[in-house]
């Protein structure tokens, strides 16, 4: 493997090359009965980007806020820079060169961009900020990262997700971090954010600074990481050189099995059409969009973000309005609420879980419920011992991991979580299944059992005595929309370009069509 | 094989987790104990327990937990209603205004005699009033709720502002003037002392009436809030909107229907605070209530973020600082110590839960 070149720009901050910049040992920690961490061992070098690799629950987000100073471990040691290393607090591990940059951004939307690198550390004289000072370095800052079009005064919440990210990446490198924690950083970019992100997190390597990069994509693992190491249910599995490992083994340790068929087969017949859109016209987007859905068959949507994919789906839904076209369920058409949507036998899950999907507050079991109360007993009650019943049911049939059907879903992971929003769905009983990134921020495991779910849904299941259904849904991940569907249609600027079966496609050919190359798409076929 | 173990921990865990919710119950119920022999021991001469006293207390609290039954649900659905202390005074000047009502009529002498129409209707006029007091209080938070749903205005600003209309409306009604309605009825003496009465029959009430009617409607709103689709939507709306939203609960509607529910009961705090000031229509009684009632339900477990809160709880919290209150009163304190210990304990009150929380969770 090419060891990347590195260039100390601070000679204090790589005393030495075989000095490791983080050394974490023996990483041991419990919660109650649960073990969260066993012996994890990890290394950083510096001027590396360390790939922190793993299923959801593995560990990987309670290792790194140990790493943070927001949780102490119960046993095991940290030396950074060959220094004993024990962060007593978040602000401690700051001080220390930590910078944690997290899925969920931590920037104030309201202040400029200048503003949020410089935040609690702004240059001042007495109290009174001094702005020359402050525009000086935030820019010296953003030109080392190759960011100078970026506006200094502008509010941040004015910057598209991919560019706060920047922001709050230029910040660590202002709090003189040496080392970076990446986590899912690409999750909500677009294509071209992910290039640009790359390009940062080469330049921060470059300075000589440690990255470690958390990612449930393999490919980008694979791009951009110097070294790995694997997690699995709290234990360090394995570590390597990306270059000289190959993902399915990288998969492999991470599952700690062979997932032999990522993709379930299909067996599906199409029935009759359960939905039919005409000319379907949103406020913005889309635009005049016509599409059939058959019982037992799953329809993919691709396109980039921004198409109008997320935008079809919630006009179909009642979540956004119509002002031309038309929607019909079955037989009945016309625009519906939600609530009516539900009722005709349409269920959706949302993309955002956080915001939208899930109530975190609220169990399992009223998370679950909640679209068809009239199912848990008559004249507005709930009867507590059928909310149960129902409840158990589907976590049995789904193999929920949790406690039961009382415990909230922000105790659950993502994986479990998103499991808990697609069994809305079943329990409702719907016929149309609208999927809206249905496995977006979920490992791989997880996502081979969403897979096995969709597939089921749209197969219909004797055992438990439901019919096929429709699946209509979104997916900037191309090689499930592949994997998964009966057809994939693509949009592109608010409107639906194409829909073709999937034998007719290809990833090459997806890609063309997302990005509005028909005539080049016309030549390949 | 492997069943067994996992369903064994599957159950402990429940049980665990069930032991909280009675934990965090029992903890309010144990700080009420911990308040009331503060004071039981520290004021002098066994005052704070005599029977007096404690019906006094029971008086006094039944105002603010019947409010705050209301206001749990509005605080669940993450709402707020700050106007709650003018809709209680509105509802009861309504039924003083009624309770008063007279007209004047000429006489065959060429003269005018006024006419009560308590004494034209004195088995009637009672129950109008009382319609009538608990309908306005309706019609309040009815107009709170749509006015927050069709305006799309944050509940702060909408009730901060019914907060000042009612308290208007009320001082208007009574023309700036407490009402003294002509006659005594039964209205006034809904919250009347019953163990420490002369009278034989009214003991046999044991508690006053008002009481009596707090459990009733605390029973109700509890059975409401977790055995209903409405109290569940409540729940799914204070926990995220946009979940409930998309599960196709009629937000809007649901959030009419709280907000008219918490005037429904702040009408009748309104009865009862009626009858707990003697009788008569003061249009500035009850103000600064709104305080206490979020208080109440904040002290309950209720979280202002919504999705958390309860009936237990809320009555609980009432009792507390009526409790500290009238506690503090006892001992000489000057008002300004009583207005800040119960700052103090509705600040520590947060923060014991959230501790709790955190080991919990």
């Amino acid at each position: 493997m090419v060891r990347p070149k590195i260039t100390p720009i601070a000679a204090s901050l790589t005393p030495s090359v075989e000095v490791p910049r983080l050394r974490m040992d023996g990483i041991c920690k419990r919660f109650g009965a649960t073990i969260a961490l066993e012996n994890v061992s990890l290394e950083v070098l510096p001027g590396e980007v360390h790939a922190l690799v793993g299923e959801n629950g593995a560990g990987k987000s309670t290792l790194m806020k140990i790493l943070s100073g927001a949780i102490p471990p119960d046993r095991g040691t940290m030396w950074l820079d060959g220094e004993p290393f024990a962060p007593l607090h978040p602000l401690d591990a700051r001080r220390h060169g930590i910078a944690m940059i997290y899925q969920e951004l931590s920037l104030a939307p309201h202040l400029s961009v200048m503003e949020n690198i410089l935040l609690g550390m702004e240059p001042h004289r007495g109290g009174f900020i001094r702005w020359g000072q402050m525009k000086r370095r935030a820019e010296e800052a953003l030109s080392q990262l190759g960011l100078s079009d970026l506006p200094l005064s502008v509010p941040v919440r004015a910057l598209p997700p991919g560019l706060q990210q920047m922001v709050e990446i230029a910040r660590a490198l202002v709090t003189q971090a040496r080392v970076v924690v990446l986590d899912e950083p690409t999750s909500s970019l677009t294509q071209d954010d992910v290039v640009r992100l790359f390009d940062l997190v080469k330049r921060l390597r470059e300075r000589g600074l440690s990255v470690i990069y958390i990612s449930h994509f393999l490919e980008e693992v694979k791009q951009i990481s110097d070294r790995f190491t694997v997690l699995r249910d709290g234990h360090s599995v394995g570590t390597g050189s990306t270059a000289s490992t190959p993902v399915d083994q990288i998969v492999r340790m991470m599952v700690g099995r062979e997932i032999t068929e990522l993709y379930p087969r299909r067996t599906r017949t199409r029935g009759e059409v359960v939905l039919e859109i005409r000319g379907l016209t949103g406020i913005d987007k889309p635009r005049d969009v016509s599409l059939t859905l058959h019982r037992g068959e799953i329809v993919g949507i691709a396109g980039l973000i921004g198409s109008g994919r997320t935008e079809l789906l919630r006009a179909i839904f009642g979540l956004q309005p119509i002002t031309q076209g038309l929607v019909r369920v079955g037989v009945l058409s016309g625009w519906a609420d939600p609530g009516k949507r539900w009722r005709q036998g349409v269920g959706f899950v949302s993309e955002d879980r956080k915001r939208e999907g899930l109530a975190m507050g609220l169990s399992i079991s009223a998370n679950m419920t909640l679209p068809r109360l009239d199912y848990l007993g008559p004249w507005g009650l709930i009867l507590p011992s059928r909310e149960r019943q129902m409840a158990e049911r589907w976590i049995q049939s789904l193999a929920i991991k949790c406690q039961g059907p009382g415990q909230p879903v922000w105790a659950l992971s993502g994986g479990t979580q998103q499991k808990v929003a697609l069994s809305r769905l079943l329990y409702a009983n719907v016929d149309v299944l609208i999927l809206d990134e249905p496995t977006r921020g979920i490992d791989v495991g997880s996502k081979a059992q969403i897979y096995r779910l969709i597939a089921q849904a749209a197969e219909g299941s004797p055992e438990y005595g439901t019919r096929p259904r429709a699946v209509l849904m979104v997916s900037s991940y191309l090689p499930e929309l592949l994997g998964l569907c009966d057809r994939i249609a693509v949009m592109y600027r608010g409107q639906l370009v194409a829909c073709a079966p999937v034998g007719d496609w290809t990833e090459h050919k997806l890609m063309l069509a997302a990005t509005g190359q028909t005539s080049e798409l016309a030549e390949h076929q | 094989m492997s069943e067994t173990p996992k369903k064994r921990a599957t159950s402990l865990r429940q049980s665990e987790r069930w032991n909280a919710s009675f934990l965090s119950t029992l903890g309010r119920f144990t700080a009420l104990i911990v308040v009331f022999l503060f004071f039981a021991i520290l004021v002098e001469g066994g005052k704070f327990y005599s029977p007096r006293n404690l019906e006094n207390i029971l008086r006094q609290s039944a105002v603010y937990a019947t409010a705050s039954l209301g206001m749990t649900m509005v605080i669940i659905a993450a709402g707020i209603d700050l106007s709650i202390g003018s809709i209680i005074a509105l509802s009861l000047v309504t039924v003083a205004w009624i309770l008063d009502y007279h007209y004047l009529v000429p006489t065959a002498d060429g003269g005018m005699e006024t006419v009560y129409l308590i004494r034209v209707y004195p088995v009637v006029l009672p129950w109008i009033a009382l319609l009538a007091g608990i309908g306005v209080g309706t019609l309040a938070g009815f107009v709170n709720g749509v006015t927050i749903v069709r305006l799309r205005l944050v509940p702060f600003i909408v009730t901060l502002g019914t907060m000042g209309i009612f308290r208007g409306l009320a001082k208007g009604l009574a023309e700036e003037k407490d009402i003294y309605p002509h006659e005594d009825t039964w209205l006034t003496q809904l919250m009347d002392p019953t163990l420490t009465s002369q009278d034989v029959h009214w003991r046999m009430w044991i508690l006053p009436p008002g009481v009596w009617i707090l459990i009733a409607a605390a029973i109700f709103a509890a059975v409401l809030l977790r055995y209903t689709r409405l109290g569940r939507y409540m729940y799914a709306i204070g926990s995220n909107e946009e979940t409930a939203r998309l599960c196709g609960v009629p937000v809007g509607r649901v959030k009419v229907v709280t907000y008219t529910l918490a005037g429904f009961f702040g009408g009748l705090a309104g009865l009862m605070q009626f009858s707990f000031i003697g009788g008569i229509g003061q249009p500035t009684s009850a103000v600064a209530y709104e305080l206490f009632v979020i208080a109440a339900v904040v002290i309950g477990g209720g979280s202002l973020m919504g999705g958390q809160g309860s009936i237990l709880g809320s009555v609980i919290g009432a009792l507390i600082i009526t409790i500290l209150y009238m506690g503090g009163q006892q001992m000489g304190w000057p008002k300004w110590v009583q207005e800040a210990v119960i700052g103090v304990i509705i600040i520590a009150a947060v923060v014991i839960d959230r501790l709790r929380q955190q080991k919990t969770g």
